[in-house]
């Protein structure tokens, strides 16, 4: 029988490794994978939860996040094609085009 | 035997993650991207998550992947030299110091709470698949809902942000 605490564990390693790709990557398209990670690792606990509290919410929050990831991953896509069209480089330390 | 799976599930999904992070060309890093998450839905199987598990399969390897993929292939990026943010170095001590910490509170608690009603011999007798559709159709049928217009919403937002730009009227950029 495996711990929850090593279901926990994965998920923290998880999503310190996606947030670390969202603070240290300057592509724009990596920045959004690192993104995903952490959604994944989030995943990872609320079912891991689920499974030992022998409750099923934790797996319908855990659909409900990979819906909105699709949505996520579909706008967030059309900007970074918007951008590259617009000759901007997608670098996110060089897209400053908003900045006052 | 499930902690020999659970261990290469958890080390590979991990080493995965790292390499997401870390690999220079961004098809590389989808690449290991798509590992990472087909080692995170045989975590769901170890947790009886069937239905779970085919949904990561289906939407986020066939679906949200392969729209990464193909944007990456359409833009045909070339990587920089310095692929890392300039402020990296600074970033990097911090965050090993406090996600060890994180880690170490977690692997000592032992995470016992109120038990809900779907008992693990429950779900294994009618299926991950059925006890998830009840639950959905009848508790939280709202967020269902909700999540379905979300999705509306952000189709057209993508088609609304990625068309091409009408050429501005010449008589009407005189004004």
């Amino acid at each position: 029988m495996i711990p929850l605490s090593a279901y926990t564990a994965v998920s923290a390693v998880l999503f310190m490794t996606g947030l670390l790709g969202v603070l240290v990557r300057r592509n724009f398209i990596i920045v959004l994978m690192s993104v995903e990670i952490m959604m994944n690792a989030a995943n990872i606990n609320l079912v891991a939860f689920s499974h030992y509290l022998e409750s099923m919410a934790g797996q319908l929050v855990a659909l409900f996040i990979i819906a909105i990831a699709a949505g996520e991953a579909a706008v967030g896509l059309a900007i970074i094609i918007v951008v590259f069209r617009g000759k901007i480089s997608t670098n996110v330390d060089e897209m400053n085009l908003l900045k006052w | 035997m499930v902690e020999m799976f659970f261990s290469y599930f958890a080390l590979v999904s991990i080493a995965a993650g790292v390499l997401t992070v870390a690999l220079r060309h961004p098809v590389h890093c989808a690449l290991s991207l798509l590992v990472l998450l087909m080692h995170v839905s045989g975590l769901f199987i170890l947790l009886n998550a069937e239905f779970l598990w085919a949904v990561q399969v289906i939407v986020y390897v066939g679906a949200i992947l392969v729209l990464y993929l193909f944007v990456l292939m359409l833009m045909n990026l070339k990587t920089d030299e310095r692929y890392f943010h300039s402020s990296a170095r600074y970033i990097l001590g911090p965050a090993v110091l406090g996600a060890s910490y994180v880690l170490y509170l977690l692997l000592r608690s032992p995470f016992s709470g109120a038990k809900g009603d779907t008992s693990a011999t429950a779900v294994l007798q009618d299926g991950d698949t059925y006890a998830v559709g009840i639950k959905m159709f009848s508790d939280h049928l709202l967020q269902f809902e909700i999540v379905g217009i979300f999705l509306l919403g952000a189709i057209i937002g993508a088609i609304v942000l990625a068309k091409t730009p009408k050429p501005l009227d010449a008589k009407r950029e005189r004004l």
